[in-house]
């Protein structure tokens, strides 16, 4: 079974992220292959949510793709906890102390 | 004096910490989780929950309670008290399991060592799990092979084992039932999602068995018994389960009680009107009901009286209850009360699940029931 985001990936560009809506969410940043290079979210910190947080990105990535929930925190766990299960590794941009303490999906 | 320590240390540390904390988290950044429970150990708090025989504090369930109710004084205190910091207590059935078993599983849990999970629940139902497991175990040699899944598991994927029920013997019922202590590194043990729900911490799994070999030693107690070792856990919990209920609501009448008197409108503040008072007596209402319920029936348990009808009705009692101080708090404070901004729409979402998890109110009733009408009721 498998939770991964199924959305099509979108290239990483000023405009698109300028469009994006407001909303908490999780998002995924690829590089040119499409292969997931972080996994992140926008919580209820984020000023302007999903579009706040991507605009950080704009630089560390060729495409993204965005999941509206408000459930964030246990979507953005899940799907690090699936990438892990599909490549046995963790996205490399992902930090350290992001990590810590995730649990793990089989 | 206990229970004033632990209320000064929510309100002076855990509170101001929160407010820089992602509104949804269930986790302390680690360096502030290991100042405050070297603050704990230092005032002799930590593992509160531990029974004295295996090195907790001796306190009585009343104390128990009314700490209970202080801890869960802040925005992730229903879920996650003081984000953990008071050290765990392990599951409570596995103080019925043997030497071995307690060596292997009960001590480093006690320890801060391994975590466990506890798997009832299955997509056939929660409500009356003796009659609705479907997995299966069967027995082969030394070991038993499981087969089935479970749903709405908490914390199984940081888990390094758990308590899965399964059926042992044609029995529809629950003498049919045996509870297996299960490695999470098992082969064929599978977590295969998490399930998301208005809860924003502790988030609850779906498992899957597939010929998960299980060897006999892991039987917890006995064979087609497992269900009574369930059961007495359930009960027992509902207590300090209504004392997170009850510390919630306390929290949040206070801010509304705060918010009322400073919030003008028509010239006049909020607590002028007598709408409002009304919303302020009722919650008042519902606070001491379930306060004194709750109280009753962890009294009786330290009086080694029955307890079952009791913590029943307190559960009842204190997750509608305050479930409904909390729909009025929000009221009170308008659009403000469905922000991120004040913890209330965390306490909203969360309590609602408190009318589900842990026996829902309908089993609530049949369980009282059942003790006024007399066990032939069905
Ligand atoms: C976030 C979360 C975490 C959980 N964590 C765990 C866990 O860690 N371990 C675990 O084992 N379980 C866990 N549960 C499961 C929980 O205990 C069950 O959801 C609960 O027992 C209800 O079971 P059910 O969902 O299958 O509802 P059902 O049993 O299908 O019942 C559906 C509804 O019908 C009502 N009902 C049932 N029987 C009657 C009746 N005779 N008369 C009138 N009404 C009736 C119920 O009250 C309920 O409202 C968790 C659930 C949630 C939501």
């Amino acid at each position: 079974m498998s939770v991964a985001l199924t959305k099509p990936w979108i290239p990483l560009e000023q405009s698109a992220v300028a469009a994006l809506p407001g909303q908490l969410g999780v998002f995924e940043i690829a590089d040119e292959h499409r292969e997931v290079s972080y996994i992140g979210f926008a919580g209820s910190k984020s000023l302007f949510g999903l579009r706040s947080e991507l605009s950080e990105w704009l630089d560390r990535g060729s495409y993204f793709r965005v999941e509206v929930t408000t459930a964030y925190r246990t979507r953005h766990l899940e799907l690090l906890m699936d990438h892990h299960r599909r490549c046995g590794c963790y996205p490399e941009q992902n930090s350290e102390s992001e990590l810590a303490g995730l649990g793990r999906l089989s | 004096m206990i229970v004033q320590m632990v209320r000064r240390f929510v309100r002076e540390e855990i509170v101001p910490l929160e407010l820089s904390l992602d509104p949804d988290t269930d986790q302390l950044p680690p360096d502030e989780s290991e100042r405050l429970k070297d603050m704990v150990k230092d005032m002799g708090l930590y593992g509160l929950g531990i029974p004295p025989e295996y090195g907790g504090p001796e306190l009585d369930m009343v104390t128990m309670t009314l700490i209970a109710m202080e801890m869960s004084q802040h925005r992730a205190g229903l879920y996650a008290p003081c984000y953990g910091v008071f050290g765990g207590a392990g599951l409570a059935q596995l103080f019925e399991a043997n030497e071995a078993q307690k060596e292997a599983y009960l001590y480093p849990t006690l320890r801060g060592e391994k975590r466990g999970f506890f798997g009832l629940t299955e997509p056939s139902g929660g409500s009356d799990p003796a009659r609705a497991i479907q997995t299966k175990a069967v027995r082969d040699g030394d070991d038993w092979v499981i087969n089935g899944g479970k749903i709405f598991i908490s914390g199984a994927d940081r888990a390094d084992y758990g308590l899965v029920f399964a059926r042992t013997s044609a029995d529809k019922g629950r003498g049919g039932v045996t509870c297996f202590i299960v490695d999470t590194n098992t082969p064929g043990f599978h977590v295969r999602r998490v399930v998301h729900t208005l809860r924003s911490a502790h988030y609850a799994t779906e498992l899957q068995f597939e010929d998960m070999r299980v060897p006999h030693g892991n039987v917890l107690g006995e064979v087609n018994k497992g269900f009574a070792i369930a059961n007495d856990r359930l009960s027992r919990q509902r207590i300090p389960y209504s004392a997170g209920c009850i510390g919630v609501a306390i929290k949040a009448n206070e801010l509304a009680v705060e918010y009322a008197q400073v919030r003008e409108t028509f010239g006049a503040p909020l607590a002028s009107r007598q709408s409002i008072q009304w919303m302020l007596v009722d919650n008042e209402i519902d606070i001491q009901q379930a306060r004194w319920a709750t109280l009753e029936a962890a009294n009786l348990s330290d009086l080694g009286e029955p307890f079952r009808k009791q913590a029943a009705m307190a559960k009842l009692i204190a997750s509608e209850g305050a479930s409904r101080v909390v729909d009025r708090c929000m009221q009170i404070h308008g659009g403000y009360g469905v922000t991120k901004d004040f913890p209330f729409e965390r306490w909203y979402r969360e309590m609602r699940i408190r009318r589900i998890g842990e026996g829902p109110s309908e089993v609530q009733r049949h369980i009282i029931a059942r003790d006024i009408l007399g066990s032939s009721l069905r």
